[in-house]
């Protein structure tokens, strides 16, 4: 340890992608400051999505060219950063794309025109009188998927805590803006704030605890000299221990999975969309570098841990989902049952594992977020028509809706020629034979069940007599093209899903 | 034997299955405006698919025998790193055979669903639906790889699944449609794990590569493989544990059972195992297994089409039955692959001519199905009967007809060999041979012979002429098939450089002996049925019959035994796991907070909406983790 303060060298090339996103953001804050209410929605909407290309232009042309360890070891952009910089980048312009989403009204649909109100008091209708609307929205979202790029690149133990507390605070804003049912709503924020600084603490506590056995924040030299370490393993092993804790959470692993099923509920919709999967993708991204890389060496410990994780996520995640009566919930479930998928492939620890995952983390967004996106589409009584029932004989009333849920349904299902089939045959196929085949065998029998449940909404919406008064409203093309996307993303995936596979392939590679 | 690359008409092969997948996209896109020319436009793509094959065919024959095998590169599919996947087709005399069988009976039954379907609001989704079945169908038989070969097998559920539950304003098909799906999936998850299985071992799961790499691997990894495959023939193959699904699907429109449920798609488990016969070959406990499924279902199959009074039922179990002497003839290994191959398409005519003459009965007595109420209608459906009664002849093994060659060449091989294998599997198929020969004949008598039983309100007539053609056709093909194939050796011939030649080894029971006993104990089948349900009168109402019959109609106990032992104990533990989170938190969302009202403190409160509950779980989880490190240090 030297006491001479050197400046770090940074490479913007390699970090200019961050860099665009979160200046789009700060744009945003001013926009919502000097601009007249009427013109911030489109100003804003705007801002964003170029914010969001032009930082995905920039990994393309410009970070994608200057891999490397930059600002002193604290960002490592490699292979797997910026494939899933890129996919949270891709999945977060088509999340955007749904949150615009007005349905002829005067503000975004999704949320409420006055998030600080007290549900039903006279400010609340004040402030919807005089029209106002919630477009901090566009700026919140903006700063949580800066921190998700950061999260994936993160190199030592201190920037990986920030980005994960910059990527979770605007969530947890955002999860109680809901527009309707907003006690739900902020409930679920306050629930999911008061969980995620829980977690927080194990996150820190256990960097704590490694940086109190090794003196060694950066994942490179943690990867090196974890071996060398002696005589220090009764602080350092459950450091790891509570690390992987605090990333748990973040996927939704059992049993730090109890925030999901709420949260997925009572947030907005295209927020729910959102979260499942830019904030999985981001959260495995951090896992994967922390236990292919810096945790490497204590793979022994690890492993089995994790594997009781994964068995426990998939059964959980599975079983639950079976007797779901809303479709927010059965999502949470499923997502719950993939993140259990993931962690087979996180336990796989080779190339193959890591390729696998990382292609099931783009396909499984696709689905997801489609899925997600056709919530809102489906109504009774003005507002989402979440619950089961209200879904039945959908084959009937509106064929178009009910034929691409069913086909995404599908996918999650993991039936051949969608991208569930070949992510999940790539993921596993890497597992088997890597110290997890049996895990592999228990992922099959989760993935039956689960099968069952989506068949079970498919039977429901073509088998059952429609529900008197439900209606399906026409999307505006925002979200067309977001769910157009997510379902041909998931087609193309399972037909030809080479070119994919390959740059799953080149880029499974860290730099330490 | 070596595998060329395609040429000639082969390298259009993929036409086959393209043809009716472009029908299938066709019809299901094109909206109302196909309604009235779509049925026509499926029909003859299924048609020239049969053309193609029959070239291809031609071409093969014009070969030596052992260069009879061409393979199609198609396109790379999953090419990155070890898992290198490519999707192309093998074309061989075993896929070419399936080809012929599935082209030219389905395209039959598409001809006759044309006469089936002819009022039906719906039909050009139903024929989309066929089409989409005969694309996969092929796709199941051409693929050259394990995968390609499942995304085939996934399809078929699929358009199986669509078809059962075609006439959905019924809750009992979609019901029966639900099941088949989740059995299938059974089946698909062995499917599954037999590719991981075969990827760990040798990195490859196309057939050729399997096949190369199967010498030299160990017992227990291809036990294992042979295992899987096994688990996903019989859900595919409604075979035993795995057959409940099969009488429910007859839900389906007739034509739907005949093709898929009695042809072709119930048949894919047999040619994955004759398809899969290296690994077979090499593991004589994986053969076993097969074995013993393929009696237990041959036998069960048998007793249960004694007590159905269902036609379309009686006719399932039968199909049970029958596949399970195909596969216990894929089981016995060499020896047996061919006489498999050769039974089922013998099979596939004679029982779909039989489905699709219970079709025809049904359009002419208002869609009944109870046998009990039929009798007598050989008078009023003279070509129903005659077609019927050659496809009847066929499968009771009558000598001559098809089935006795092809049946009788199953029974002889499971007597060959030496210890008590041969006496079991032997006896078995022996005498379920004339339990076959009895239940036929019950339900043949029953339904066209004896007195009549009808109900007041039927007016049975004898079917238009798109239905009776197809009918007479497979009737033609159950009378002189298994004469053409069998005796002359061009079956057994045209298959051995795919499945192997075959040496003649000992038989403990064979020759004149082993005809005489089968003729014999088919001749007492027959004449109890003749007793019983031709000379005797018909009582309506089912007497209550012993306790075996009684078992029989509930197939055996196999729902009662999935009820029991599987859904319900499923469904509770699901049900009370998750009580709280259905009960209490939807309740939740109507703005009261605060929490449960009239807990119940027995059941498990995991998901209760309590922040603290949550963090107590995820701090128990901590602990947990941190005690078990502790406690293996």
């Amino acid at each position: 340890m030297t006491s001479a303060f050197t400046q770090a060298h940074i490479t913007y090339a390699a970090v200019v992608p961050m860099l665009v996103v979160f200046g789009a953001a700060l744009v945003g804050v001013l926009v919502e400051a000097f601009l007249p209410r009427s013109r911030r929605y489109w100003a804003q909407l705007a801002i964003t999505l170029v914010g969001i290309v032009a930082s995905f232009l920039t990994l393309v042309l410009s970070a994608r060219n200057h891999k490397g360890v930059t600002a002193g070891a604290a960002v490592v952009i490699d292979g797997p950063a910026l494939m899933l910089q890129g996919t949270v980048l891709v999945i977060s312009f088509l999340a955007v794309l749904l949150m615009a989403e007005r349905f002829d009204l005067s503000a975004p649909d999704a949320f409420t025109q006055s998030g600080a109100s007290v549900p039903g008091s006279p400010m609340e209708t004040n402030a919807v009188k005089l029209g106002a609307t919630t477009t901090e929205v566009f700026p919140l979202v903006l700063f949580s998927i800066g921190g998700m790029m950061l999260f994936v690149s993160a190199g030592d133990l201190l920037v990986m805590f920030i980005a994960l507390e910059v990527l979770s605070l605007p969530l947890y804003i955002l999860t109680g803006l809901a527009r309707r049912r907003r006690l739900l709503s902020q409930e679920a924020s306050l629930k999911y704030f008061l969980l995620g600084a829980f977690s927080s603490a194990f996150f820190l506590f256990g960097s704590a605890l490694v940086y109190g056995a090794t003196g060694i924040i950066k994942f490179g030299d943690l990867a090196s000299s974890i071996g060398t370490v002696t005589g220090k393993d009764d602080i350092l092993i459950p450091g790891a221990f509570l690390i992987a804790v605090g990333l748990l959470f973040k996927v939704g692993a059992v049993p730090f999975h109890t925030w999901t099923p709420d949260v997925y509920q009572g947030a907005p919709t295209p927020v729910s969309g959102f979260m499942s999967t830019t904030v999985k993708v981001a959260a495995f991204g951090a896992m994967l570098r922390m236990f292919y890389v810096a945790l490497d060496g204590l793979a022994w410990n690890w492993q089995p841990v994790l594997a009781v994780v994964a068995v426990l996520t998939m059964a959980v995640g599975a079983i639950f989902a079976v007797t779901q009566t809303d479709m927010k919930r059965l999502l949470a479930y499923s997502s719950i049952s993939h993140a259990g998928f993931l962690l087979v492939g996180v336990v796989a620890l080779n190339k193959t594992g890591l390729s696998g995952t990382m292609f099931y983390l783009v396909a499984y967004s696709f689905t997801t977020l489609a899925a997600f996106g056709m919530i809102p589409l489906v109504r009774s009584a003005g507002s989402e028509a979440t619950h089961l029932s209200q879904w039945a004989g959908l084959g009937k009333t509106s064929p178009v809706l009910a034929a691409v849920f069913s086909f995404l349904l599908l996918g999650f299902a993991g039936i051949p020629l969608t991208s569930g089939f070949t992510a999940k045959f790539a993921l596993f196929s890497g597992a088997v034979g890597h110290g997890a085949t049996w895990l592999v065998v228990v992922a099959m029998l989760m993935s039956a069940i689960t099968a069952f449940v989506y068949v079970r909404v498919i039977v429901l919406m073509y088998f059952s007599e429609p529900n008197g008064d439900t209606h399906v409203l026409m999307p505006s093309a925002l979200t067309g093209i977001a769910v157009t996307v997510g379902a041909l993303a998931t087609l193309i995936l399972g037909v030809a899903p080479a070119p994919l596979l390959n740059l799953a392939q080149h880029s499974a590679l860290f730099i330490r | 034997m070596t595998i060329h690359d395609a040429t000639g008409v082969a390298s259009i092969g993929w036409l086959m299955i393209g043809l009716p997948a472009l029908g299938a996209a066709l019809l299901l896109l094109g909206g109302k405006k196909l309604d009235k020319a779509g049925p026509y436009v499926a029909v003859l793509l299924s048609w020239a698919s049969f053309v193609i094959g029959l070239l291809i065919l031609l071409q093969l024959r014009g070969k030596p025998a052992d260069d009879r095998a061409m393979h199609l590169h198609l396109y790379s599919w999953i090419p990155a790193g070890q898992l290198n996947l490519s999707a192309g087709m093998l074309m061989d005399q075993l896929s070419l055979t399936f080809v012929m069988l599935i082209t030219f009976v389905g395209s039959l039954i598409l001809v006759y669903s044309l006469g089936y379907m002819q009022h039906d609001p719906d039909k050009r989704r139903f024929f989309a639906y066929l089409n989409l079945f005969v694309a996969s169908m092929l796709l199941l038989v051409l693929a050259d790889s394990y995968v390609l070969l499942f995304v085939g097998w996934e399809g078929v559920g699929l358009a199986s699944y669509l078809l059962i539950g075609f006439w959905n304003w019924n809750p009992e098909y979609a019901t029966a449609a639900n099941k088949a799906f989740f059995l299938n999936r059974i089946g698909d998850m062995g499917m599954l794990l037999a590719m991981f299985i075969m990827f760990w071992a040798w990195h490859t799961v196309s057939f050729s590569g399997v096949n190369a790499a199967v010498a030299g691997t160990g017992k227990g990894t291809l036990l294992a493989v042979g295992l899987c495959l096994l688990v996903a023939a019989c859900g595919k193959s409604a075979q035993f544990p795995l057959q409940s699904w099969l009488g429910d699907a007859m839900a389906g429109p007739t034509p739907v059972s005949a093709l898929i449920h009695a042809a072709t798609m119930v048949t894919a488990g047999v040619y994955l195992i004759v398809r899969s016969h290296v690994i077979f070959t090499a593991s004589e406990n994986a053969r076993l297994a097969v074995c013993i499924v393929g009696a237990i279902t041959l036998a069960g199959g048998a007793i249960i089409g004694c007590a159905k009074d269902d036609l379309k039922k009686a006719l399932a179990a039968s199909t049970m039955s029958q596949i399970g002497y195909m596969v216990l003839a894929a089981g016995l290994g060499p020896v047996g692959y061919a006489f498999a191959i050769f039974h089922l398409v013998t099979h596939g005519f004679f029982k779909a001519g039989m489905f699709l003459g219970a079709g025809s009965v049904m359009h002419g007595m208002n869609d009944q199905v109870n046998m009990r109420r039929f009798g007598g209608l050989w008078l009023v459906m003279k070509i129903t009967w005659v077609t019927f009664g050659l496809g009847f002849l066929a499968i009771i093994g009558f000598p001559g007809f098809s089935g006795f060659w092809s049946k009788d060449k199953i029974i002889e091989a499971a007597f060959e060999g030496t210890g008590w294998k041969p006496w079991v599997f032997g006896l078995t198929a022996l005498l379920a041979a004339g339990i076959t020969a009895f239940y036929m004949s019950r339900l043949f008598f029953m339904t066209f012979m004896g007195k009549r039983r009808w109900t007041e309100d039927v007016h049975p007539h004898e079917s238009p002429l798109t239905m009776t053609i197809p009918m007479m056709v497979l009737a033609i093909g159950s009378a002189f098939l298994g004469l053409i194939l069998g005796p002359t050796g061009i079956i057994t011939d045209w298959l051995e450089p795919v499945v192997g030649k075959h040496e003649d080894s000992q038989h403990v029971l064979g020759g004149a002996p082993l005809m005489g006993s089968t003729f014999v104990l088919m001749v007492i089948g027959i004449a109890l049925a003749w007793k019983m349900y031709w000379r005797d009168p018909v009582p309506i109402t089912p007497p209550v019959g012993s306790p075996l019959t009684q078992a029989a109609r509930r197939d055996l106990g196999q729902d009662d035994f999935n009820e029991s032992f599987v859904r319900r104990p499923g469904l509770h533990l699901t049900r009370s796991l998750v009580f709280f989170d259905n009960k209490v938190v939807d309740g939740v969302g109507n703005g009261s907070a605060a929490g449960i009202g009239g807990s119940s403190a027995r059941l498990k409160k995991m998901q209760n909406g309590y922040v603290r509950t949550y963090s107590l779980t995820m701090l128990l989880g901590v602990v947990v983790i941190l005690g078990a490190w502790w406690v293996v240090q």
